[in-house]
């Protein structure tokens, strides 16, 4: 019993230790891809974000609307319904544009990069690549990874954006809070620190998502089963890391 | 080639839309302001204290906005906070007599300037000011004037 514990602790030490030594070799050749490969890593953002959009913008709109009608409701109460965008902007920027828009991430795009590596390694193409003398590293992995690292801040802007006009439509449209009321009351309540905080996160949560997820498709078992597995361990995996992560970097922000 | 092409304009307009996003958020640029200078005129009034008024607040008059703080600037010469708004030019028979004061919206809401209706046939026109104001109340000067006063009247 005490020993089977000991052999799974140290598994996970050796995965772990496996995924650093992965990460270092998928930054050793990011700047040669990003110079000399760049087509590659246009198709994966293309995949990894432009794709994403429309899920990161609905869900954005509703999350805001829904901050819009909580906040309004509770904030109406202290007579104070005027600081609704105050309240959804803080929320929003700092917390729930990088946070949901790392999960959702991870359930749009983190999912097909592992499925589609692990296929890959499933079918034996990238042994195939590495008989033509093509090195996998640099043609499949650094430009998937690269490609969700770059998409992930981009998302998480544009649902935190859209998020706030999501809560303009609800507070001020039809809730009929002032409008200059709701942009002073954020204009003056949000410092620009809280919003580097959450341009911060939003770039250590992309990197994150996309190295786990990349890295559970290269570790996948290679068969139907193991791709199925990895799926479903990078969506996990990914939103695990991305709340802890979260709370760490809050509390070293605050 | 058509593939290519399709995939280049996703991820342009993805990548587009990212960067705007990203200043939005940084600048908070606001575009909705709904008083532009061309229908509208500025009129001016001199406060002894403005309290928390911040640059587009609203000026209500009877409740209803008509207007926006446009700037705040102290004046060192008298030694007063001189605030100037726009008006809405639909709202162009307002007497030359009304005075402005500083109010606050509820108990924690944001403060924003009234308007009362004076009785003069004369109108506010572009750079007009406004004679009869009133500051800002400052709860910590309530609170004072308060305990000064019951002070007082415990020793009578």
């Amino acid at each position: 019993m005490l020993k089977n514990l000991y052999y799974e602790f140290k598994e996970f030490l050796r995965q772990f230790g496996a995924l650093q030594i992965f990460f270092l070799r998928l930054l050793k050749n990011s700047p040669r891809v990003l110079f000399r490969r760049f087509g590659l890593v246009v198709q994966q953002v293309y995949n990894a974000g432009a794709l994403s959009l429309v899920i990161i913008m609905v869900c954005g709109v509703f999350v805001g609307g829904v901050l819009g009608l909580q906040g309004y409701a509770n904030l109406a109460r202290f007579n104070a319904a005027d600081s609704v965008g105050a309240f959804t902007a803080f929320a929003l920027l700092k917390e729930l544009g990088p946070v949901i828009t790392a999960l959702l991430f991870a359930g749009r795009a983190g999912t097909a990069l592992a499925s589609e590596i692990g296929l890959m390694k499933a079918t034996d193409q990238l042994a195939a690549m590495e008989m033509m003398a093509i090195n996998p590293i640099r043609r499949v992995f650094v430009p998937r990874f690269l490609g969700g690292a770059i998409s992930m801040p981009l998302l998480a802007a544009v649902f935190s954006a859209v998020g706030l006009f999501g809560a303009h439509i609800v507070a001020v449209n039809l809730l009929g809070v002032d409008s200059g009321a709701f942009w002073q009351q954020m204009q003056a309540g949000l410092d620009p620190s809280d919003v580097y905080e959450g341009i911060v996160k939003s770039v250590v949560f992309g990197i994150v998502a996309s190295l786990i997820a990349v890295w559970e498709g290269y570790n996948a078992i290679p068969t139907a089963e193991g791709v199925g597995r990895a799926t479903t361990r990078t969506v996990v995996i990914t939103a695990i890391c991305v709340l802890i992560l979260d709370f760490m970097i809050t509390a070293v922000a605050i | 080639m058509q593939q290519t092409r399709s995939v280049e304009l996703g991820t342009g307009l993805f990548v587009f839309l990212g960067v705007a996003a990203l200043f939005f958020l940084t600048t908070q640029t606001t575009g909705s302001d709904g008083f532009s200078a061309s229908d509208s005129f500025k009129v001016t009034a001199r406060f002894e204290n403005i309290g928390s008024l911040k640059n587009r607040a609203p000026v209500a008059m009877s409740g209803v906005t008509i207007g926006r703080v446009t700037s705040i600037a102290f004046d060192p010469e008298r030694l007063q906070a001189t605030v100037s708004f726009a008006i809405d030019s639909k709202y162009a028979r307002i007497p030359d007599d009304s005075d402005a004061s500083i109010l606050t919206s509820g108990l924690l809401g944001s403060q924003y300037i009234g308007l009362q209706a004076g009785g003069s046939d004369l109108y506010l026109q572009d750079g007009s000011e406004i004679q009869f104001t009133q500051s800002a109340v400052v709860l910590e000067n309530l609170i004072s004037k308060y305990l000064f006063n019951s002070g007082s009247g415990s020793s009578e």
